[in-house]
């Protein structure tokens, strides 16, 4: 595969145009997440009512990879339930391991299944993780503060 | 074009690697400063001492141990030769420069504390930042920075106007030449003036010793650190050069085998210089390599790959000159300047190509670049930038694997253009 091939249209159309950017109140759990090799950086709110997702909202510095990434995941995760945002997580996680051995849902992963080329280059893969790994580290930290929460009303 | 002072195809031949493709495409190698490419010469020296020489050095008695043994000192002799030392135990032998920086950092910590201070640069690498972090931290001494000007050279007007080298100025640590913006220090006249009030000066000199004639006494410092690996040698090992002097009352740094004179229950004494700091098995067969390639660079000539480095910097700056949206971190003419470019790449509508994006499309034709930020995060902040993208010449660098970057460059921004443009329709 070529490497114009992994720079899909909507990779470059949401790297333009990022969706959801910018951090917004209020939140539930702030993380920031790196990566040391290269330096992209990103952070990350989430806004957790009951078992849904309301909000993500992000602030990075990246490559066009991980950025678009990130700005697809929104899309993808506002509106779910935790339950499915996790196992979206989780499926463009198998994805992106899959050296491209695997074929993508688009029922599920929609957008996402424009970074399936992105997993036959190794050294990307981190890239288009950033944003997924900082939002299901998000997510578990959030819980966990609502949870103490509860636990305190008690 | 540029022409070497030496036969450039005979020269490339000694590296096949730089044969090689890229898919498609010829290999242009501009990445280094990084990691140079290794001759064939240097590859066969290592692989005879293995295949024929091959015994732990100092303790094995046997005829295999003596030859082990006196090809490495004879590796530390032709280190201490290339660079002018006055003798082989000025030459201690570490398994990279970040190791050397923290020797450094960790035997000269002995002397300090609070109110003392540690003078450093915000073009540093961090192998010469880090150490130093870690001993303000331990010693409660202060760390304190150089500033860079516009044109990315160290602001000396600045440093004069804060008074930052004074009487509680304790460590001057400076790099020789930036591996970001390629700038040349005037490493001795800062030494002189730190050593005017009493200071120890330490040079970060990873990207200097490969591209420059070094004599250790012309650069005026005490202590001074670089790698094999960007010097046409192995992986594994780097070197401290430490006056004798200093080094003779300096603590160790690791403990263990060989680094002692005597070891009771009570306590240990220590061997001299070199010994002293070079615990346990050291990187023989590494050494064996540097000192073929300190060889190999002598037979081209030190001066030669100088004026052929800066012949190709200069060829270099000028491609990138002609390709808009370009920017040019450091100075933008050839003047004490290395053979490190680093730079960002802009769409015509203003869109940063990132530089991971920039080097995937110029790996993608074959042409091998840094991107990232060099291991220079504090610089880059400075610059107000997250990264750059960095190509670096060398002795084997062909004005061809220039011209390939220069067309790869221009390919990478209509790329982004095309799709950009598409984008907003």
């Amino acid at each position: 595969m070529s490497v114009e091939a992994m720079y899909q249209e909507i990779i470059l159309e949401h790297y333009r145009e990022k969706h959801h950017s910018g951090l917004r109140e209020p939140f539930g759990a702030q993380v920031h997440h790196v990566n040391p090799s290269c330096g992209d950086e990103v952070t990350l709110r989430v806004l957790l009512e009951g078992d849904q997702v309301t909000d993500v909202s992000y602030d990075g510095v990246g490559c066009s990879i991980s950025q678009a990434s990130t700005s697809v995941m929104t899309d993808l995760v506002i509106g779910r339930s935790v339950d499915e945002a996790l196992a979206l997580h989780e499926e463009f996680t198998a994805l992106m391991h899959s050296r491209g051995e695997t074929e993508p849902d688009e029922d599920t992963l929609e957008d996402a299944v424009a970074f399936a080329g992105v997993a036959k280059f190794p050294a990307r893969v981190k890239c288009a993780l950033l944003g997924w790994s900082a939002f299901k580290d998000a997510v578990a930290q959030s819980a966990a503060g609502i949870r103490l929460e509860e636990s305190n009303d008690e | 074009m540029p022409e070497a002072g030496y036969d450039l195809a005979a020269l490339r031949a000694d590296f096949p690697i730089l044969e090689r493709r890229v898919g498609d495409h010829p290999l242009a190698y501009l990445d280094s400063a990084n990691t140079s490419q290794k001759p064939r010469q240097v590859v066969e020296a290592i692989a005879a001492h293995y295949l024929e020489h091959n015994a732990n050095v100092a303790r094995a008695m046997h005829v295999l141990g003596a030859e082990a043994t006196e090809s490495f000192e004879a590796a530390r002799a032709a280190v201490a030769g290339f660079i002018g030392a006055d003798r082989p135990e000025e030459i201690v032998f570490t398994k990279n420069a970040s190791e050397a920086l923290n020797l450094a950092a960790h035997s000269l910590g002995a002397r300090l504390g609070p109110g003392d201070e540690i003078v450093v640069s915000v073009m540093e690498h961090h192998s010469n930042i880090v150490p130093w972090q870690l001993l303000a931290q331990r010693t409660g001494a202060t760390l304190r920075w150089f500033d860079i000007t516009a044109e990315g050279r160290l602001d000396l007007e600045r440093a004069a106007a804060e008074n930052l080298i004074n009487e509680r100025t304790a460590i001057v640590s400076l790099t020789w030449v930036s591996n970001v913006l390629g700038t040349v220090n005037p490493v001795a006249r800062i030494a002189a003036q730190a050593h005017a009030v009493g200071a120890t000066v330490v040079v970060d000199a990873s990207q200097g010793v490969p591209q420059l004639p070094t004599r250790v006494a012309d650069l005026g410092a005490d202590l001074i650190a670089f790698t094999g690996h960007k010097m046409l040698g192995p992986t594994g090992i780097g070197v401290l050069w430490g006056r004798y002097d200093l080094l003779a009352t300096l603590p160790p740094f690791l403990g263990g085998g060989e680094m002692i004179e005597v070891v009771t229950m009570q306590g240990s004494t220590y061997a001299p210089p070199p010994h002293r700091f070079e615990a346990g098995t050291p990187p023989i067969a590494q050494a064996v390599g540097l000192g073929a390639a300190v060889g190999y660079l002598r037979g081209v000539g030190m001066d030669a790959i100088a004026a052929h480095e800066h012949e190709l910097t200069g060829y270099l700056l000028g491609r990138l000159a002609e390709i808009e949206g370009l920017r040019v971190l450091g100075p933008t003419e050839a003047v004490d300047r290395g053979g490190a470019v680093a730079f960002t790449l802009a769409t015509r509508d203003g869109l940063d190509i990132h530089p991971h994006d920039v080097m995937q499309l110029l790996d993608s034709r074959g042409v091998a670049v840094r991107g990232g930020h060099h291991c220079a995060r504090p610089l880059h902040d400075r610059l107000g930038i997250q990264s750059s993208t960095r190509a670096s010449v060398y002795l084997y660098t062909a004005p061809a694997e220039i011209d390939a970057l220069a067309e790869g460059l221009g390919y990478v921004r209509t790329f982004f253009e095309g799709h950009s443009f598409e984008g907003h329709r």
